[in-house]
């Protein structure tokens, strides 16, 4: 393919140079300008209905939507003139004619387009004087509540269950100023991905049944992350109040997951705060420093060999440490990965609820474990079990007293563990740095989110302390370290480090695919 | 001709001439008038040819926006490879507007002969008569006629005989007068929601199904094949306005008026003499007051403005209103304007389509303004208020529709403002209360 024409145009008196058939909206992005909008939204087809994006081009005799305007050689745009606002306050008092302006009730507050717009451009008072008009909210089905009075029609939900979900489950009903969102008939909001609608609405009107009334969006601290529910490694924010994750939103990366995620990830959080942890180390059922734990475990690999049974949504981090403890002690490694059903987004290329339900099966693979549906299998009386964030539910547990030990590095203690097991309490994915590699050899960080309850620590950290206990050296005093450690010694990860992945992430070598 | 009225003798029938023959409708009947020669004729010539003769003639479109023809026919391009349609308007759903019906109703093989003209002059094979779905009648006319040219092969697959496919569909509107805009009727013959598209894409280059497509207004159609026949010279001598309007007009006259009904003049008449003369005139005891002369969504003119209006595009461009469909709506002295005003802004907030924010809300709060000022509530802060808000509805959506609801609606209250301040200050209130 030939390289675009570029074409060179004036916005907000900045010279810009953008591909040919860009739009005015995108090409003021690259000069440092948002335009306002609201109907506009870069992964939907364009509607050019909400006429908030309207700006002055020279020569025009009228307004250009700028959003479905194409950027012309020379043009000189106009955003804040006097017209191009005067317009942009008429569409602003004209949305909030029917408003509730119920802000103070309205979990979109803070992050709410009409409040930031309005604020920035809008009109201090209103000229309405009549009813306002009033409909009751309603239950879309699946996560979803329509407030309509809070709706400003931009049909961006209506356009993403059209174009990207196909599924035409909503629809405009009505005219006029009775228009709102409707769901087709005999259609629920049910789709697997359709949640995002809440993200996509840049008002209050579709709101998430999960976190209504939680919490204010001002009050929140927000994280960069990777959803671990499935092995598509969506990028996604975690959010937390007071250090309690209360909702996960997609975060765009437009190799991985565009700008969305799908509901099953994104609603299964609430493990993350789960109350009954393991919070102190154990040996022999009694709490003990730290550095006795450690010990313990280390005396008890002493002239056995480690039989690491690890979980698939351990960071890469945590099963590079394993794999020294395995090669120091000459033992083996195996995972397992729970299954469920597959769930696409057909809109969008290699986008799916995975069936491989855990976050980094390829890691552990690329890594050295074996993947089986009964990696407990065959453990003897010369082998130490060790469970790193496996909880073993639905698994034959007869192996516990087989072994000559058990050691758990785990956020809850197993059903049926020997009395004598060695407890390290550790943090879950939220609670500590490192990085996942998902289904197409993308190695993506995740950073922590909140801290780890009691005296539980990372599971790199423990298994450094172990390692060190065990008689290795290396510097793995953070995830960093171990990361760059794990890149110098792994060759699909070679040349990778914490710098290069940034926030995208990074293809591991030989991984054979294009995601 | 003025039917149901006899023709007037200073009407000049063309389209109009077979207005309440019943002998007219059949193919048999139309043909002993005359009918499918120019048809004939025009598959026997280049399609630019035809087109030049529309362009010649002087042809403007007659569903209100006055866009020459046989431009409008160049425009699409003849043999990039792709599929052409031609739509033909037939919603009209313009309050105040009802000449395509009568033209459905007599002449339904004068519009199919039309569009098969126009079909093969843009170089398309396929055509659909868009009609509202309240046209009963009309549609089961043209359905009829329809399948007698299906049936005489006029059209199908070897129109009359000439190699050239030309198929010609109906398809039943569903009750929205959004969907006269031509975008919007794209959309609802392809099944979707009747809103309106942005352009660009015109759609000459992109428009129904993606394709090269030409709409024409039922009127403009069925006065091609007479200018085939009579040639471009002809159709300009009979205009008063040549060169810039030429040919004749159908009026739709109704309101307070003596003798409402479809009147066929030729452009340039005098408005005057018509209203007077060839309308009858006011009812007995009553005086015209306003005027609105081209379909609700132009602007309105007051009686005095009207009698100096020579009835042509032009002409009515001059008093700062438009010929548009040539609906004329006609209010007398017994009349609150404020009141009719309120009615009328009610129907465009019914009918927006919900998309562009400034007439979805905007159409629905003046209306809401001016049902106020009707009740006695009004303040003459409201006045300013509804300029102001028509100003910020104008020139600022994808269609004009939110335009059309504060044209008619300001020029209103410029022109009648002191029918408005009365209720405002209460020294005359409208008794009764304007409902949907």
């Amino acid at each position: 393919m030939s390289e675009p024409k570029l074409i060179n145009l004036t916005i907000e008196g900045r010279a810009v140079s953008v591909p040919e058939g860009t739009t005015i909206l995108e090409a003021a992005k690259t000069a440092g300008v948002l335009i306002p909008h609201y109907c506009y939204h870069p992964g939907l087809p364009i509607a050019g209905v909400c006429r908030m994006c309207l700006v002055d081009v020279e020569k025009m005799p009228k307004l250009a939507p700028s959003c479905a305007t194409t950027v012309g050689e020379g043009q000189v745009v106009h955003v804040y003139s006097e017209k191009a606002l005067e317009a942009r306050k008429g569409v602003l008092e004209l949305l909030l004619i029917n408003h509730p302006l119920d802000c103070p009730i309205c979990d979109q507050a803070g992050e709410c387009e009409l409040q930031d717009y309005t604020f920035q451009e809008g009109r201090a008072d209103s000229r309405y004087r009549e009813p306002k008009r009033f409909t009751a909210a309603e239950d879309f089905g699946g996560d979803v509540l329509y407030v309509q009075n809070r709706c400003i029609l931009c049909t961006r939900c209506v356009r993403f269950m059209d174009d990207v979900a196909e599924d035409t489950a909503l629809c405009v009903q009505e005219r006029g100023d009775r228009a709102g969102i409707g769901r087709s008939p005999n259609h629920g909001l049910t789709h697997a991905w359709a949640s995002n609608v809440v993200d996509l609405c840049p008002v209050g009107a579709l709101i998430s049944k999960d976190f209504l009334n939680k919490a204010r969006s001002w009050d929140l601290d927000r994280t960069a992350s990777i959803c671990p529910n499935c092995s598509q490694g969506c990028n996604i924010t975690l959010e937390t109040r007071d250090a309690v994750v209360v909702r996960m939103k997609p975060r765009s990366n437009t190799a991985v997951n565009q700008y969305y995620a799908c509901d099953e990830g994104r609603l299964n959080y609430h493990w993350i705060n789960r109350a009954d942890r393991l919070e102190t180390p154990v040996v022999a059922g009694r709490a003990v420093e730290w550095d006795v734990a450690i010990a313990a475990a280390a005396a008890a690999l002493k002239g056995k060999k480690a039989r690491v049974v690890a979980s698939a949504s351990l960071s890469n981090e945590a099963l590079y440490l394993l794999k020294q403890v395995i090669g120091a002690t000459g033992g083996s490694g195996a995972f397992r990965v729970m299954q469920g059903a597959e769930a696409p987004l057909a809109g969008v290329h290699d986008l799916a609820l995975r069936a491989d339900r855990a976050a980094n099966a390829t890691g552990a693979e690329l890594l050295g474990f074996s993947r089986t549906d009964n990696p407990l299998a065959g453990i003897g009386s010369g082998d130490v079990l060790v469970l790193a964030g496996e909880e073993c539910v639905g698994l034959d547990t007869t192996a516990f007293a087989a072994a000559a030990a058990v050691i758990v590095l785990g956020t809850a203690a197993p059903a049926q563990l020997p009395s004598n097991a060695i407890l390290l309490p550790v943090a879950n994915f939220a609670e500590e740095e490192g990085t996942f590699t998902n289904l197409r050899g993308r190695v993506q960080r995740f950073m922590q989110a909140k801290a780890a309850p009691g005296f539980a620590r990372p599971t790199w950290s423990v298994l450094a302390d172990l390692l060190a206990a065990l008689g290795s050296k290396g510097n793995l005093a953070s995830a960093e370290s171990v990361f760059a450690s794990l890149a110098g010694s792994e060759a699909p990860f070679g040349g990778m480090s914490y710098d290069t992945l940034a926030l995208k992430g990074q293809i591991v070598t030989g991984a054979g695919v294009t995601a | 001709m003025g039917f149901p009225h006899k023709s007037h003798p200073r009407e000049t029938p063309v389209l109009s001439k077979y207005f309440g023959d019943p002998e007219a409708r059949s193919l048999e009947g139309w043909k002993a008038r005359g009918g499918y020669k120019a048809l004939q004729q025009a598959l026997a010539t280049d399609p630019v040819a035809v087109q030049n003769v529309i362009k010649e003639s002087g042809l403007r479109g007659r569903g209100g926006a006055g866009f020459p023809t046989g431009l409008k026919w160049s425009f699409m391009k003849q043999g990039d490879g792709k599929p052409h349609y031609l739509c033909c308007n037939a919603d009209e759903s313009e309050p105040g507007t009802f000449k395509d019906r009568e033209i459905m109703r007599w002449t339904p093989h004068g519009l199919i002969e039309g569009c098969a003209i126009g079909a093969y002059a843009i170089g398309a094979e396929t055509a659909y008569i868009y009609i509202r779905g309240e046209f009963t009648e009309p549609i089961e006319r043209m359905e009829l006629a329809l399948a007698e040219a299906r049936a005489a092969g006029i059209i199908g697959a070897n129109a009359m005989g000439s190699g050239k496919k030309i198929d010609i569909w109906v398809h039943r509107g569903a009750g929205a007068y959004i969907c006269g805009e031509e975008t919007a009727l794209m959309n609802s013959i392809e099944g979707k929601r009747g809103n309106p598209r942005i352009k660009p894409p015109f759609p000459a280059v992109a428009g129904l199904f993606g394709m090269p497509t030409t709409i024409n207004n039922v009127e403009t159609l069925a006065a091609v094949p007479h200018i085939l026949n009579n040639g471009a010279e002809w159709y300009k001598a009979m205009s008063l306005s040549s060169p810039k309007s030429n040919g004749s007009k159908l009026f739709s006259v109704c309101g307070n008026v003596a003798k409402p009904g479809n009147y066929e003049v030729v452009m340039g008449f005098s408005f005057k003499e018509f209203l007077y003369d060839l309308c009858g005139g006011p009812l007995p005891g009553r005086k015209f007051k306003a005027i609105i002369p081209g379909g609700s969504s132009v602007p309105v003119i007051t009686i005095e403005e009207a009698e100096q209006v020579k009835m042509d595009y032009e002409g009515f461009l001059e008093f700062g209103t438009m010929l548009g469909s040539g609906g004329v709506i006609i209010f007398d002295d017994a009349q609150s304007m404020p009141k009719q005003l309120a009615r009328l802004a009610r129907f465009y907030a019914h009918e927006s389509c919900a998309q562009c924010t400034q007439c979805r809300e905007g159409t629905a709060w003046m209306t809401k303004i001016l049902e106020r000022i009707v009740a006695g509530h009004g303040t003459f802060e409201d006045l300013d208020t509804i300029f102001e808000l028509s100003d910020s509805m104008t020139g600022k959506t994808i269609c004009v529709l939110s335009d059309s609801c504060g044209a008619p609606v300001c020029s209103g209250i410029t022109k009648f403002r002191h029918e408005f301040e009365a209720l405002i200050t209460g020294k005359r209130s409208s008794t009764v209360a304007v409902t949907a």
